[in-house]
């Protein structure tokens, strides 16, 4: 186990990459979405369609901000673990629909609200656990080549 | 069609998470500073299972644009988080993650949540 103090700065930089990446996502997926229902034709397993995708300025704004989103997220996984990632970025659903009704104007159910709590009570649960439970901090030093 | 997305995308998800949670532990903790990215830049070119991991992000990435084209995001979305119960089972039992139980509780908590967003 590592020392108190260590730890809860750990924890303190966990988080603020955590809100870093979820800003980026939910600025990222709603760009895309909006820019990809201007787009004419269906995506299909041609590549071309998907680089032309890319001249819409808002799906070009929204995979840069998702690649930034991606790049965040692997600092992430190197902070905390993977089981404890996937369930407080899920707040990001949470984001989703409700940007979703402001600005796609998508229509929000009773259920999806109570969804939408679950996934908040669940993130704050898990929230509250320690992020890294594998503690095997390899430095470079004393890692051999790959 | 759409489910047939939906099944390369989480295919590609735990690939990607798994990958990529292996070789970033393995890495050691980086920051979001530009400094930091630049670092992490030079973290991925060094690794290859990483670039790996990041290919497979790729695929479920675009396997979701086309799923946004003709379903709505509140589909999208929650659909591609049925990787979500498959990569916690495997960050247990393949990365040794230790999952206790409130976390465990959280995290089912969440897949209800998500599953009730979604339908």
């Amino acid at each position: 186990m590592t020392n108190l103090a260590r730890s809860s700065s750990a924890v303190l930089k966990t988080y603020s990459v955590l809100l870093f990446f979820l800003a980026l996502k939910a600025a990222g997926n709603s760009s895309m979405a909006w820019g990809m229902k201007q787009v004419p034709e269906r995506m299909s397993m041609n590549p071309a369609l998907y680089l032309r995708a890319m001249l819409n300025p808002f799906v070009a704004m929204g995979v840069a901000a998702l690649i930034l989103a991606l790049l965040t997220r692997m600092a992430l996984l190197s902070l905390a673990d993977l089981s404890f990632v996937l369930p407080v970025t899920a707040i990001g659903y949470v984001i989703a629909v409700f940007l979703g009704k402001v600005f796609l104007h998508e229509t929000v159910t009773r259920q999806r609200w109570l969804g939408t709590l679950l996934i908040f009570a669940g993130a704050a649960l898990v929230g509250s656990t320690s992020p890294d439970t594998t503690p095997i901090d390899i430095t470079p030093a004393a890692e051999g080549p790959k | 069609m759409r489910w047939v997305l939906v099944a390369a995308m989480v295919i590609a998800t735990v690939a990607a998470d798994l990958l990529q949670s292996h070789e970033m532990k393995r890495a050691g903790e980086q920051s979001v500073s530009a400094r930091g990215l630049a670092r992490l830049l030079h973290v991925i070119a060094r690794r290859r299972l990483l670039i790996l991991g990041i290919a497979c992000n790729a695929v479920s990435f675009l396997t979701f644009m086309a799923l946004v084209q003709t379903e709505p995001l509140s589909f999208a979305v929650p659909a591609s988080s049925s990787s979500f119960v498959l990569e916690t089972l495997l960050a247990k039992f393949v990365l040794h993650e230790r999952i206790g139980a409130r976390r465990a509780a959280g995290a089912l908590a969440v897949l209800a949540g998500v599953v009730l967003v979604g339908s």
